[in-house]
């Protein structure tokens, strides 16, 4: 399997590289490669020129300030999963890096490069929307700025990032005291992506659930925000009851499911309350516990 | 192995192996010639199409690019059709015309339109994105039953109703059997297109001798005598100007047995353009153009007392072949199937009709097992459905019908003679392990709780050790089914073991040296085996339908007796002994009682090389070859159990425990058989479980890559406990029986009853494999509606 001939460029700092985003007719941006090249072998993608960001210094440290952790574009799934800072601070973001695809996968591919490619199957995307994270992005001229996660996802593959805008980092909040998060999914026998995935962070305070973010990944064209499963959980008991309700409510939270040979819309849909329900129980319990 | 253990019975460690895993292994695509080109195939992208045109002038021009060809240049070199191999009588088989490259018509995604040759494999691929071929679409039918309704689109012009033949088994009176049974069940089984997904894909090199006029193929073969045999056929180069050869290759589970399109394409650009060709198919290719396994619907019945004695089985089945005839896709579904239809039990009436189906699909031909997992799951599924019916324990009915034990031969109702059994030990045994009264007891627990674990315990039996050539001539193969061997000692006493046979993972090089070590007495090691090159290998049929080691065994076993005669003749002249007081053991020739002043193998070795003095009337050399023709098939058997529990909200299955007794006679090495036990149990489960080839209305296979075609994984396992019992075969001197295939056998019916076992307390009758979440799960909503 070969790819199309291409341009290969290697940028040593972001500057350039977004420079040659925009000023290369066809460039497309390259990290861990880990969902380009296969489209590439394929020949689903054929771009004219790679711009390889994989070896720009400097961003994939994993860092606290204050009450967030800023993880960098660069930083591999693996070096997410075994950050020590990412395990005590935010566990959730470690146990899902953990289990993103297999080994390779986890060495090669980077969270930048995950959010980017915005694939309703990625596991990060689901997590980034329950947490609320903050998306930090270059443009050319230098120019940064944040998207929100909520923002971020526009569609199938697509996200807010403008022509040649790089994703430097990515920022989510620690979980304080009474928080809890938990990333459950249904893989694919074959692809072991996730056919559904569901991210559920929740805080318990004084007896009830004080918030609540679930994200709901591989059941539309990008990751969804549960908001009135959401709804359902804040100012109650965390109680099985509280717990089935919100799970019952998710399906109104997705409208137009994308179904294929392996799971049909619906059946995403069922799976995605099914897997909402379990994540709720598990985060409710470790708060509990 | 310690000096005082037998070779023959140890678990030897594989002699291919630090090859092999310290990537030192030689397969075709290894290889390389001087100055060889690339070949890249351009396919069609159209299940059904005729060809307009094709304009190949921009490809050509393309860097690298040294010729364009397509299936009329072909044909005009004097290539004729792939040939198939096996006709069955007594059918009516239509064999329409298999042109290598198509010329007129494409008729299955994946059909090749063209060829591209090139200097680089990176330019011949690019330059196939360049051919612009020129489509007219036609009607597309992918479904076998469908294909046969009235009105449907033609795969063939020259085959009406795409019926390729109607083949009919009969045994007993199976009319009087249904009307006299006090109860009748059936059902409608889809055994689901599977894709063998062996780990090296299909390759082919070809060198043409423009001198010698003749051509040595390099190629990924199960059976490379049959692939010269065959190739004679097509590409109008004599039998004895063909050296095929199948260096190292990673596995086939018989999609390497076929003589396929690519391996006369190579030898024909390789004449044409006096080159040396290599192919390489991609794993895309592989899901495409590699035949496919199964694809049946089955419809079944079986009759039975209310004492759960069974009186009948009937079944009319229809068996997608695909788009053309692979070389054995019609004996698959036939031979292969139908005859196995009593499994282990007495049956006293059977009738089966199958009909063999055009289809705009990939050709479908062996997958591990061939056949029997069909017959099996169909024999067993019935047998499950009868005891639901009749309330009785499934391990109870099966007990009630086992054939009873037999050393001399058992005739079943489809006139086959199984060779020797003994079922119930194995039976017994698999139910001790499993702790069955304990688990149903937990079982019946768990469901009190609304849990949803299940249990499936099949006994089964096959046929294999392919097998007595007669009936391979009786039955329509275009070959024997027989094998030989050479075994060659040079003159230090190492050993050449030269066998027409061809392994590709089955470990023979390993458990062959074991039968020379234990019979002659040297070192496992000493012994070299020599497989898969038609100029350095006697004639044999290859390595499927687990015949290797019964069939070939019988041939080295030949050789062998040969050798310990004429050594004992040398050994008796050296030691001035008569030859009825010389005894052989251990590799030493002597006197009787006087082991001392004996010699070894090595020294009459050394004496029959130098021929300084060799008894009056015996030739020089230590070399023996030898035939052998079994006079039966053999037929392993046992019995397998698992265990799995269903998750009733998301319908998933948890695959928890499998236990399996197998009796294939005496073993050789009881690693390889753990190991070809273990593979054949994750590959029928994986048929039940994950595996299933899916093709939409235009003949676009669905599930055309390892993302979306789900090949089992480790973690979805259970540890696999295994059990055995020995009943030697008569058949072959050691007695063995084959292993290759049992497992795959067996352990289809196995999981798929357990699953079933899982869902009957919510009334679910049937869910089509493989038991994706999603099915399970609408069938349990099903249920739950219609209870309610």
């Amino acid at each position: 399997m070969q790819t199309a001939p291409f341009d290969y460029y290697r940028p040593e700092t972001i500057g350039e590289a977004v420079d040659l985003l925009t000023s290369v007719d066809g460039a497309r941006p390259i990290a861990g490669g880990h969902s380009l090249l296969p489209a590439m072998k394929l020949r689903v993608a054929s771009p004219a020129a790679l711009v390889d960001i994989g070896r720009i210094p400097g961003l994939s440290e994993i860092t606290r300030t204050g009450d967030s952790l800023t993880i960098g574009a660069l930083a591999t799934h693996s070096a997410v999963a075994a950050s020590d800072l990412a395990k005590s601070d935010c566990p959730v973001l470690a146990d899902t890096a953990a289990h993103i695809g297999d080994p390779q996968v986890r060495n090669r591919g980077t969270i930048g490069g995950s959010l980017s490619h915005a694939d309703p199957a990625a596991d990060y995307p689901t997590l980034m929307r329950a947490i609320g994270a903050t998306i930090h992005v270059t443009g050319s001229g230098g120019g940064e700025r944040s998207i929100s996660a909520d923002d971020f996802f526009v569609g199938l593959f697509m996200t807010g990032l403008a022509a040649g805008e790089l994703v430097t980092a990515v920022e989510v909040p620690v979980m304080s005291a009474g928080q809890s998060g938990v990333y459950l999914k249904h893989r694919h026998p074959a692809s072991s992506y996730a056919v559904v995935g569901v991210a559920a962070i929740v805080t318990v305070d004084g007896g009830s659930c004080a918030a609540a973010g679930i994200g709901i990944g591989g059941v539309t064209g990008k990751p969804e925000r549960a908001s009135t499963a959401e709804a359902a959980l804040v100012g109650n008991a965390p109680s099985n009851e509280t717990v089935e309700a919100a799970a019952a409510a998710v399906a109104g939270d997705l409208a137009d499911p994308i179904g294929d040979h392996y799971a049909s819309g619906e059946f995403r849909v069922h799976l995605a309350s099914v897997l909402t329900k379990r994540a709720l129980a598990e985060a409710f319990g470790e708060v509990s516990a | 192995m310690t000096a005082t253990e037998r070779a023959f019975g140890s678990s030897v460690l594989r002699l291919e192996d630090p090859r092999l895993i310290t990537g030192k292994g030689r397969f075709t695509d290894n290889l390389s010639r001087p100055g060889m080109a690339h070949m890249v195939v351009v396919r069609s992208p159209y299940a059904h199409a005729k060809i307009k045109s094709i304009d190949s002038t921009e490809a050509a021009a393309m860097p690298g690019v040294v010729a364009v060809y397509t299936g009329g240049e072909m044909e005009a070199a004097g290539f004729g059709g792939i040939p198939c191999a096996w006709v069955v009588p007594d059918s009516d088989t239509q064999t329409p015309a298999h042109p290598p490259i198509a010329i007129d018509t494409v008729r299955y995604v994946g059909d090749a339109v063209a060829i591209v040759l090139a200097d680089s494999e990176a330019q011949a691929r690019d330059a196939a994105y360049a051919v612009d071929v020129d489509y007219e679409p036609l009607g597309v039918v992918v479904n076998a039953k469908a294909a046969t309704e009235d009105g449907a689109p033609l795969v063939h012009d020259d085959v009406p109703g795409n019926q390729c033949f109607h083949w009919t088994v009969s045994g007993g009176d199976v009319d009087a059997a249904f009307s006299e049974a006090d109860v009748v069940v059936g059902e409608t089984i889809v055994n689901q297109r599977l894709i063998p997904t062996a780990m090296e894909p299909r390759a082919a090199l070809a060198d043409w001798d423009s001198s010698m006029e003749s051509v040595t193929l390099w190629v990924t073969s199960q059976n490379p005598h049959i692939a010269r045999f065959l190739l004679s056929l097509d590409t109008g180069i004599p039998e004895h100007k063909i050296r095929v050869v199948a260096p190292d290759v990673g596995g086939g589970f018989g999609s390497k047995i076929p003589h396929y399109p690519e391996d006369s394409m190579v030898i024909f650009a390789s004449q044409q353009l006096n080159r040396p060709i290599k192919w390489t198919e991609t794993r895309r290719e592989n899901y495409l153009a590699t035949i496919h396994g199964r694809d049946h619907v089955e419809e079944v019945e079986m009759a039975a007392k209310r004492d759960g004695t069974i009186l009948g089985l009937r079944a009319k089945t229809w068996a997608n072949l695909g788009a053309y005839l692979s070389t054995a896709s019609t004996g698959v579904p036939t031979i292969l199937h139908g005859l196995m239809l009593s499994g282990a039990y007495n049956i006293p009436a059977i009738h089966e009709d199958v009909y063999g189906v055009f289809t705009n699909t990939t050709p479908v031909d062996a997958y591990r097992g061939a056949g029997r997992p069909e017959a099996t799951f169909m024999v067993e599924r019935l047998v499950d459905l009868v005891a639901r019916e009749l309330s009785m324990d499934p391990v109870d009915i099966r007990r009630k019908n086992l054939i009873e034990p037999f050393t001399e031969g058992h005739e079943v109702a489809t006139g086959l003679i199984y060779d020797t059994g003994n079922y119930e030990p194995a039976l017994d045994q698999a139910l001790e392990m499993f702790g069955y009264e304990e688990a149903r007891k937990q079982q019946a627990e768990a469901r009190s709780k609304g849990r949803l674990v299940g249990i499936g315990v099949v006994t089964y039996t096959e046929i294999c050790g392919l097998g007595p050539s007669e009936v391979a001539g009786a039955v329509g193969f275009g070959g024997g089914l027989w094998e030989s061997a050479i075994v060659r000692f040079h003159p230090s006493g190492k050993v050449h073991l030269m066998v027409g046979v061809s392994p590709h993972g089955q470990g023979e090089a390993t458990t062959f040296a074991q039968i020379v070590s234990d019979q002659l007495g040297v070192a496992v090691e000493d012994v070299e085996v020599i497989y898969g090159d038609t100029d350095q290998t006697p004639m044999g049929w290859g390595t499927y339908g687990s015949r290797t080691t019964p069939v070939a065994s019988g041939a080295i076993m030949g050789a062998i007796e040969e050798l310990k005669e004429k050594g004992t003749k040398i050994a008796a002249h050296l030691l001035e002994a008569a030859e009825a007081d010389v005894e052989f053991n251990d590799g030493v020739f002597s006197v009787k009682g006087s082991r001392e002043e004996g010699k070894t193998i090595q020294d009459i070795v050394l004496a029959a090389n130098t021929a300084w003095s060799m008894p009056e009337g015996v030739d020089p050399g230590f070399e023996a070859s030898a035939f052998f023709n079994p006079a039966n098939f053999v037929y392993p058997f046992g019995t397998h159990i698992a265990q799995v529990e269903v998750d009733p909200e998301t319908g998933e299955i948890d695959f928890q425990r499998y236990v399996a007794v197998d009796d294939c006679g005496p073993i050789i090495n009881p690693m390889i058989v753990e190991g070809q036990i273990h593979g054949g149990i994750v590959q029928g489960a994986a048929q039940v479980l994950w595996e299933g080839a899916h093709y939409d209305e235009e003949g676009n296979l669905v599930t055309g890559s390892l993302m979306d075609y789900a090949i089992p994984k480790a973690e979805f396992l259970p540890k696999f406990e295994l059990g055995k019992t020995e009943t030697p075969t008569a058949v072959n001197p050691l007695g063995v029986k084959g292993v290759g295939e049992t497992g795959t056998i067996g352990s289809t019916p196995t999981v798929y009853n357990a699953v079933m076992d899982a869902l009957a307390p919510l009334g679910v009758g049937q869910v089509h494999m493989p038991l994706t979440p999603e099915k399970v799960w609408r069938a349990i909503n099903q249920a739950q509606e219609g209870g309610n």
